[in-house]
């Protein structure tokens, strides 16, 4: 792939660690983590639970400041969350008493309120919905709809607020498995028609190389450092059918399960 | 004549054969396959049956209700029967149609109508309780936002809470000088510990997840307040409300006693001065009603605002 050496820098980690203080002393989750990431890139982060990667992610959101290093966005220092990186959360985090419309609208006006009027906010509130096809569901309170649907609203309103870079938390973790690959089939969709660069935690292997220009492989902690990181040369669009028997898919696969449960069982216990 | 076997009925409906029983057996099986559905050919039956059916339902679960109230007044009735000072059921709900028949007449300040005394013990509460909200409920935000607040003033509130609100009423005659303003403080004092506590629980309590949200789209103070901080807080909120004005419709009937005036507990005081035991059981079955109601009534609230989180 071409993406890695094209492209603006977006995100830049530079020896990056994060420790948390517990009462056993100082905890090391992550250490030396150095990663670039271009303009329109797709990169997933890997590894087994506990082995910090909701931590980089929340690192990068800003929601956590990391102990060492820098974190740039966009040449910019990361000192603290913002809309310019929205994320979407794991078990959604949409607002009961407001309804989809209003959920992301909410973003819309922080972003975009002070430049544009009424009815431009409310038109980007509507495409945002609609590019997640939730057009008949606009005002549906949360608990109206299915996991599947909420977290297509959850996407809806990061996508909404046009973030430098989109973050995502394990975001199908909690969806049967029809339903998540009913939705990796349109995230694929929806990040090839906006081209959002875009981060995503995952622990599904098959999830990653279907998504993925890269996959950042992480040991697992304590104290965890980037293992490795795989290239996914698939052209796109990719078609999930037709991927099954493709011998790239396939070694891709093999690589990370081969990192995952040859190199780093045994230290996982 | 009689074409219709024994085994053919059988195979008929019932109310065919009622009506039609001279139809020979291929028509009748004609029309058993081409009458529409039972609710449409029956339907006086099958609006008799739901109706049986709600009955079943309703006297299944009144029943309970009902024995326990026929239960009370049956032992009531036994207790009063040899002659007690207590008054029987019959003789109190005497002296209720006479109460109730005119419950809003004025004889001086000391003499008025029942519907007068409970309506000036239910505005004394409502003053008393909307203070305690005003005071209660922005406080109970603060410690819940604050921890160096919630540090400074929950000793305070813990020290405070378990005193009896009747030890606040001195207090208030000496500062306030009058009886009435007096039995408000002892309300405003009763009700504001649940409204505060239950607030910076609800504040406390608010998901992570939310205030996460708030800080990715970066809201103003003014949006996580109204678009998450109060939402969220609010069913917490209610409760504490309604358990102040439980309190506080407890507490109005004792402050009243001793303070005097207009009001249902003076009125039950002045009734026993006026040895009319019959009424202070009236008044008790009132207190009793008028509690219930709040209560339901701010459930009923709650219940609209309560959002499910799945």
């Amino acid at each position: 792939m071409t993406t890695n050496t094209a492209g603006r820098k977006i995100l830049q980690i530079e020896n990056a660690a994060m420790a948390f203080d517990t009462k056993q002393g100082r905890y090391w989750a992550l250490r030396d983590i150095d990663l670039t990431i271009r303009e329109g890139e797709f990169v997933t982060l890997i590894g087994h639970s506990g082995c910090g990667k909701s931590t980089l992610l929340n690192l990068i959101a800003g929601l956590t400041l990391p102990t060492a290093g820098l974190l740039l966005c966009d040449g910019r220092e990361i000192g603290g969350p913002g809309p310019e990186r929205a994320v979407v959360f794991q078990n959604h985090s949409l607002l009961p008493w407001l309804t989809c419309f209003d959920n992301v609208y909410l973003g819309v006006e922080r972003v975009f309120g002070r430049k544009e009027g009424t009815p431009k906010l409310k038109k980007r509130t509507e495409d945002a919905l609609a590019l997640v096809g939730l057009t008949h569901a606009l005002t549906k309170f949360p608990n109206e709809l299915s996991g599947g649907m909420k977290q297509r609203v959850g996407i809806a309103r990061a996508l909404a607020m046009q973030p430098k870079i989109l973050l995502m938390d394990e975001p199908f973790g909690a969806l049967d498995a029809l339903t998540r690959a009913n939705l990796q089939d349109e995230l694929m969709r929806i990040v090839a028609e906006t081209g959002a660069t875009t981060v995503m935690v995952t622990h599904d292997v098959d999830e990653a190389v279907l998504l993925s220009d890269r996959v950042v492989m992480l040991t697992n902690g304590p104290a965890a450092v980037i293992g490795e990181i795989l290239e996914v040369g698939l052209p796109r669009p990719r078609q999930r059918l037709a991927l099954a028997h493709d011998p790239v898919y396939t070694e891709c696969r093999a690589a990370i399960l081969e990192f995952l449960y040859h190199k780093q069982l045994k230290q996982a216990a | 004549m009689h074409a219709i076997t024994v085994d053919d009925l059988g195979s008929v409906p019932p109310a065919a054969t009622r009506t039609a029983p001279k139809i020979p057996t291929a028509v009748v099986a004609n029309i058993a396959q081409a009458a529409p559905p039972p609710a449409a050919a029956g339907a006086p039956g099958q609006n008799w049956l739901r109706l049986r059916l709600w009955m079943r339902k309703v006297i299944r679960e009144m029943a309970p209700v009902l024995l326990g109230i026929l239960l009370l007044v049956g032992f009531w009735h036994l207790a009063t029967l040899k002659g007690s000072s207590l008054p029987g059921p019959l003789k109190t709900w005497e002296a209720a149609e006479k109460l109730f028949a005119d419950p809003f007449y004025r004889n001086g300040p000391n003499d008025q109508g029942i519907g007068w005394n409970v309506l000036s013990s239910l505005k004394r509460v409502a003053v008393g309780f909307g203070i305690a909200a005003l005071v209660g409920i922005p406080a109970g935000f603060m410690i819940g936002r604050f921890k160096f607040l919630a540090g400074m003033l929950n000793p305070l509130i813990s020290l405070l809470r378990p005193v009896s609100p009747l030890a606040w009423l001195p207090i208030g005659l000496l500062v306030f000088h009058k009886a009435d303003p007096a039995a408000t403080w002892t309300i405003f004092i009763c009700s504001i510990w649940p409204m505060i506590l239950n607030t910076a629980q609800g504040v406390q309590r608010i998901p992570q997840d939310y205030l996460n949200v708030a800080r990715v789209l970066n809201l103003s103070e003014w949006k996580v307040f109204t678009k998450i901080l109060f939402p969220a807080v609010l069913p917490y909120m209610l409760t504490g409300i309604r358990l102040s004005i439980g309190t506080a419709w407890l507490v109005i009937v004792a402050a009243e006693m001793l303070t005097g005036g207009v009001g249902i507990g003076f009125w039950v005081w002045d009734e026993w001065n006026n040895l009319k035991v019959e009424h202070i059981i009236i008044a008790i079955f009132v207190i009793g009603i008028v509690g219930l109601l709040l209560e339901q009534a701010l459930i009923l609230i709650a219940r609209r605002f309560t959002h499910d989180n799945a």
